[in-house]
């Protein structure tokens, strides 16, 4: 980790006409740090990561982003260019459900190398190259690079929908509920790849999880909200080993023991 | 009966061919990019060239010399009908040589004749939109043609050659126009897009049912999109006409008869015609007999 941060979160605040989606949430998040943010549904949670990825614009508050050639944007004020080039070469952002992130209707090897053409490479060898490095590394079998992933289960396809969005090496991917819906092997095999491959290239992430378990082993630092308001955050072994406030103390006790 | 005194000149009022001609001027502007017109409904079926029918009638003057064809010739229904229509509400010359006309419209083929200066060749267009079977929102699209986000094109060649090992698109061949707008140069076969590029002839685009008009004023660069490694190619047929001997054209598949007979002949009918009146032979044109094998 650098001692500089990637990017500065700061009274950040979103309301839906009258009512409250989340409120003065304020975070700086490092180069290959991993923050998870946890709570119940309504809390705010999906609405402060569509804030944070610019699906939506938030009501007020900023958030900074550090550039690649270190200069520091509000990511509310880009424009709508360069908003979507950022989308697609520096984050990524990866969908509950897979075919949200996925095109179903494209090989296995398009889907991956969509960034790759979109950023201007036009070199068929080398885009399917890099598809199938990618196939590999998320655990797909290269004999797939030509499948749909509508022929592929629902692990695979989660792990095809990272794979898509890592291949322009981003540097903040913004994941939501990324297990949500995988049986628990299925889940556990997922996380240990997303663990490898944060770790590996030092990616920086915000999960949104309502499971504890993912954010213990994926995440260092995590925000519990409740009411669209963050009410403790802190290291992640500390939050959940030493909980303070109440509701999250009732949070980690909720924790089914088998 | 007196000559058609209902009908305006050419069908159309003359507020809405104002109308279809300010588009027309835009998109001659914008060269590539789809302007939104007020599509009429016209005497004939969606799908049939609304929207080219809309455009000749919103350019075609007294003195217009007009030729119609359809999949490359002037004797198909359509190519017929529309030459007869115009013939009726315009009252203008019709013609089916291609060198003789100052207004072609066209369904799927530009003519093997280069066309010159002050000739305007109408496409009649189903789909506009050159990433509709990729991306199905209309907002999207717009969005990414306004930002040049054209990553997705490529996906479809890619599947191509994935599929294919080569790019198996044959017909509708997107084509970038002016370094700027990627464009559908309408279903024509991919054989006729480098005839799109520094063209001599304005070339106007109309599609009825999508209401859109585009244009490609002359001498406008116009470039099929491909990969480095899997460039551009246009189709190539090992035999020639089988009636004028033509080769470096389009040929079109005829079944003789149901036990594999076929022959290649040229899709552009005035083309061949002009050749065999020129006295060129082909294997089959009938000249000389010959005994059945």
């Amino acid at each position: 980790m650098t001692d500089s941060p990637l990017l500065r979160v700061s009274n950040l605040s979103k309301y839906y006409g009258a009512r409250l989606g989340c409120t003065d949430v304020n975070f700086e998040l490092y180069p290959g740090e991993v923050l998870a943010v946890v709570g119940e549904s309504g809390s705010g949670k999906t609405t402060l990561l569509n804030c944070l990825s610019t699906n939506l614009e938030p009501t007020s508050g900023r958030a900074e982003y550090r550039m690649r050639d270190d200069v520091w944007r509000n990511i509310y004020d880009l424009s709508e260019a360069e908003r979507r080039f950022l989308m697609r070469t520096d984050w990524g952002f990866v969908h509950q459900n897979p075919a949200d992130g996925l095109r179903m209707t494209v090989s296995a090897g398009a889907n991956v190398g969509e960034r790759l053409m979109a950023i201007g490479d036009r070199h068929y060898g080398n885009i399917r190259a890099s598809a199938v490095d990618w196939l590999g590394r998320v655990e797909i079998n290269e004999d797939r690079v030509d499948d749909q992933p509508r022929s592929f289960s629902g692990g695979m396809r989660q792990r095809l929908q990272i794979a898509r969005n890592l291949v322009t090496s981003p540097r903040l991917v913004f994941m939501d509920e990324p297990t949500g819906g995988l049986d628990v092997s299925v889940q556990a095999r997922l996380l240990d790849l997303l663990r490898g491959l944060v770790g590996e290239l030092g990616l920086a992430a915000v999960i949104v999880t309502h499971d504890l378990a993912v954010a213990r082993l994926l995440s260092h630092r995590m925000m519990v909200m409740k009411d669209g308001r963050v009410i403790e955050s802190g290291l992640t072994d500390r939050v959940l080993d030493d909980p303070r406030e109440p509701y999250t103390q009732l949070l980690v006790s909720s924790i089914l023991q088998v | 009966m007196s000559a058609t005194p209902s009908y305006n000149f050419a069908y159309l009022d003359e507020q809405t061919k104002r109308m279809i001609r300010r588009a027309i001027l835009k998109a001659i502007a914008i060269p590539g990019y789809q302007v939104p017109f007020a599509s009429r409904e016209m005497p004939m079926p969606y799908g049939w060239g609304t929207g080219g029918v809309q455009v000749t009638a919103a350019i075609v003057g007294p003195t217009d010399v007009l030729k119609v064809i359809d999949q490359g010739a002037d004797d198909t229904t359509n190519a017929v009908s529309i030459r007869a229509f115009f013939a009726k509400v315009a009252n203008v010359k019709t013609t089916t040589h291609t060198g003789d006309a100052t207004i072609i419209q066209t369904r799927h083929r530009i003519p093997e004749k280069q066309l010159q200066a002050g000739q305007t060749l109408v496409y009649q267009v189903p789909i506009p939109e050159p990433l509709r079977l990729l991306e199905p929102r209309e907002t999207e699209t717009r969005v990414m043609h306004a930002l040049k986000e054209y990553g997705l094109m490529h996906v479809k060649l890619y599947e191509d050659i994935a599929t294919h090992g080569r790019i198996a698109t044959t017909y509708g061949y997107p084509v970038m126009v002016e370094d700027r707008y990627v464009m559908s140069p309408s279903p024509t076969p991919k054989f006729d897009n480098p005839k799109m590029h520094m063209s001599a002839a304005l070339q106007l685009f109309g599609a009825g049912r999508e209401m859109r008009i585009y244009a490609v004023p002359p001498f406008t660069k116009v470039v099929s999109l491909d990969f480095e490694d899997h460039p551009f190619e246009i189709q190539h047929f090992s035999e020639p006409c089988a009636l004028c001997a033509a080769t470096g054209v389009y040929l079109d598949e005829v079944i003789l008869d149901d036990h594999g007979g076929h022959m290649f002949v040229c899709s552009d009918t005035d083309n061949c015609e002009d050749r065999r009146a020129a006295g060129h032979r082909g294997a089959l044109s009938g000249e000389v007999l010959e005994a059945a094998e």
